[in-house]
């Protein structure tokens, strides 16, 4: 009896669940199939993103095999060499001059362009946010034709204008201005004007698109309120816009920092960037492991330039999303 | 009235000097086929310290001459005046003027404080000049306890305030109101009607108001000016604007009136002796610039119609067809002989039914003084 007591108490017991239970399995059922339904999504996050990362950071930890790959066998060198270099003679350390100057190039070069960008992208912007909403698109339409060629092809172009007998420099001669072709082609302003050049339409579209939605009447309210052009443009658009600003910038110094053809290019051999030097561990280097530690120190600045970035503008201009 | 007071002088005799004139301005938008003309020869005098109203309905340039003389456009022709200075060729922010937009226009990357002080910091003045002049328009506007609050944090009417006291602190010769209370329920717009009054009233600025909204038209301006397609059709005092209205247009828009025919018998510049359809013939004063020959028309507004029984005094008659219970008033709806509809409006003074039952015949009784010949 006591046992069949119990069923009862139980299945009692169960009866007054049952109702909280079905809500929460109907939950827990709705969970499984979003789970279900992201999973292709998953899949492609993990072999496209974390995936390529993670052998990355397993191969960043093992020796640098003679013809290039790797040994499986535990190393910190690939790491070691990213800032240090052990001298072939004495096996004294030192830092990697070479390493640092690029880095530096890297950083620096990468701030000219998102600056460049900015300034020649901002009133580009401005422009097509104040043409009449019908010819908006075709001038965005405008901002997108590089777009469709062949970025290789863009950059030799490019080449072709800068370079001592290029377009510039012809011209230049031929008018008398000068006597020798100035060297552009292999200098850091060369690779800057390459990287702003393709970079360009990034700052430009989210500007726009912050710009787009700014209420000109607040324009107008500046101006009634004895504020000059000037003024208004960097107290009241300005401020406005920065979500847009942010985002451009943001979209232009992370290629940048890591591009990899227009400095091969425009840069020639001696003026590389961290794209470069990771190229060329994974070639000529033969040495993964150096390769993937400074890849992973790329992400790393990346990661900090983004989160220094964000964290500045959200304290100032937050909730104009 | 102001219309045609080319000379700024003229128009100064009753109170004080003039603030803004207008002369002649004339705006087109566009060209070629699609040339809008939204202001067409339109001059205007507005005193200082007055209280004016452009009224019309929309599409009628009342705000295209707001945005004028705020100087967010040019006039196609003619002068605008500032205290008789040309102010025609300054850029906005040269202007001693300031605006109080539709929408309120107030930066939302700014506090209620930094909002209201903007206008005084573009000007340069001192931070302790600043500090002083918000806190006392933050008073004046009564948001004292908001004054560290983001625009978006706060309600349209307190938008609204933040707005006025923005464009009233660096205390502007002349305050233009670009249909500011449109966008608030019943209830607020009463409340601000008053307050913008007062605000007025206690900093003594010209107010130059634009709504299509005809009673606040008429609680809120020392002088209306009536638009329609970009020209002034009248102006005059609230009173004189919906007693007198001197073309229908302007006795349509303003209130409701009555329309009848009249053929006139007799005139002699000031006076004439009509015959309305009923009839019945009236003397009636008659407005200036009329061609006061064959048919007019008259207008007659509701309140002045008096209801009798049939026959005794009556000037029109007709058949009562719909009642209409409005609490203070009654609107009688009737059917004249000829067709036409007449309404009657009569103070409910004591509770109970109405006068009259439907369908019944009554007379109308009209006062001389109630007639308006019109000017169409």
């Amino acid at each position: 009896m006591s046992a069949r007591e119990e069923v009862t108490e139980t299945a009692d017991a169960a009866s007054e669940q049952r109702t909280a239970d079905t809500a929460e399995s109907a939950g827990r059922a709705e969970v499984r199939r979003h789970l279900l339904l992201s999973t292709p999504a998953l899949i492609v996050l993990f072999s496209a993103a974390s995936g390529p990362l993670l052998i990355m950071l397993v191969y960043s930890f093992l020796s640098a095999g003679p013809y290039g790959g790797v040994e499986w066998k535990i190393s910190l060198d690939g790491w070691f060499n990213v800032l240090l270099q052990r001298d072939i003679f004495d096996e004294s350390l030192s830092i990697a001059d070479a390493h640092i100057s690029i880095l530096w190039r890297s950083v620096k070069l990468s701030l000219l362009t998102t600056l460049t960008a900015f300034v020649l992208g901002f009133p580009t912007a401005y422009f097509i946010a104040t043409r009449p909403q019908k010819s908006r698109n075709l001038w965005l339409f405008f901002i997108t034709i590089p777009f469709w060629t062949n970025l290789l092809i863009r950059t030799f172009a490019i080449m072709e204008v800068i370079r001592n007998k290029g377009v510039i420099n012809t011209i230049l001669t031929s008018l008398g201005l000068i006597e020798e072709p100035i060297q552009m082609l292999y200098t850091d302003f060369a690779v800057m004007v390459g990287m702003t050049y393709v970079y360009l339409p990034l700052m430009v579209l989210p500007i726009y698109a912050s710009m787009e939605k700014l209420d000109f009447r607040l324009v107008e309210a500046g101006y009634d309120l004895y504020a000059t052009r000037f003024k208004v443009l960097r107290r009241i658009i300005v401020p406005l816009v920065k979500p847009g600003i942010v985002a451009g910038s943001i979209l232009v110094f992370i290629p940048a920092l890591g591009a990899y053809v227009t400095p091969r290019i425009l840069g020639g051999g001696k003026n590389m960037m961290l794209g470069n030097l990771i190229g060329l561990q994974f070639g000529q280097g033969r040495n993964w492991p150096l390769g993937s530690a400074l890849a992973l120190t790329l992400l790393a600045l990346v990661m900090v330039a983004l989160l220094v970035y964000v964290r500045s503008a959200t304290k100032s201009g937050d909730g104009h999303g | 009235m102001a219309e045609g007071a080319q000379d700024s002088e003229s128009g100064a005799a009753t109170s004080g000097a003039v603030a803004i004139e207008t002369r002649d301005v004339t705006k087109l938008f566009g060209s070629g086929e699609t040339e809008i003309r939204a202001l067409d020869g339109v001059s205007l005098t507005i005193r200082e310290n007055e209280f004016f109203t452009l009224l019309g309905p929309s599409g009628c340039g009342k705000t295209t001459l707001l945005r004028l003389i705020a100087g967010f456009d040019h006039p196609t022709k003619g002068q605008i005046l500032l205290h008789g200075q040309p102010i025609g060729h300054l850029p906005p922010y040269q202007r001693p003027v300031n605006t109080v937009f539709q929408n309120y226009a107030l930066f939302p990357h700014m506090t209620v404080a930094e909002n209201i002080g903007f206008g005084l910091e573009m000007l340069g003045k001192p931070r302790s000049e600043i500090k002083a002049t918000v806190a006392q328009m933050l008073r004046l506007v009564k948001m004292e306890a908001l004054a560290s609050r983001r625009t978006d944090q706060i309600s349209g009417g307190q938008q609204q305030r933040v707005a006025l006291a923005r464009a009233l602190a660096p205390h502007p010769q002349v305050l233009l109101l670009d249909e500011p209370l449109s966008a608030l329920d019943y209830k607020l717009r009463k409340e601000m009607q008053i307050e913008l009054k007062r605000l007025q009233h206690e900093t003594g600025i010209t107010f130059v108001f634009v709504t299509h909204d005809q009673e606040e038209a008429l609680t809120m301006s020392d002088r209306v000016a009536v638009f329609n397609q970009g020209r002034v059709l009248q102006v005059g005092p609230p009173h004189e604007i919906y007693d007198h209205p001197c073309e229908r247009f302007v006795a349509d828009f303003i209130g409701d009136t009555n329309f009848l025919k009249a053929e006139v018998l007799a005139a002699d510049g000031q006076r004439a002796k009509l015959r309305l359809a009923s009839g019945a013939e009236i003397s009636a004063a008659l407005p200036e610039n009329i061609d006061a020959d064959g048919q007019v028309t008259i207008a007659v507004r509701p309140e002045r119609a008096v209801l009798c029984p049939q026959g005794k005094t009556a000037l029109l008659h007709g058949e009562l067809h719909n009642i209409v219970y409005c609490g203070t008033d009654t609107h009688y709806h009737l059917t004249l002989p000829d067709g036409g509809p007449f309404m009657a409006r009569v103070q409910n003074t004591r509770s109970g039914q109405a006068l009259f039952g439907l369908g019944e015949k009554v007379g109308i009784a009209i006062e001389p003084e109630a007639i308006q010949v019109l000017r169409d």
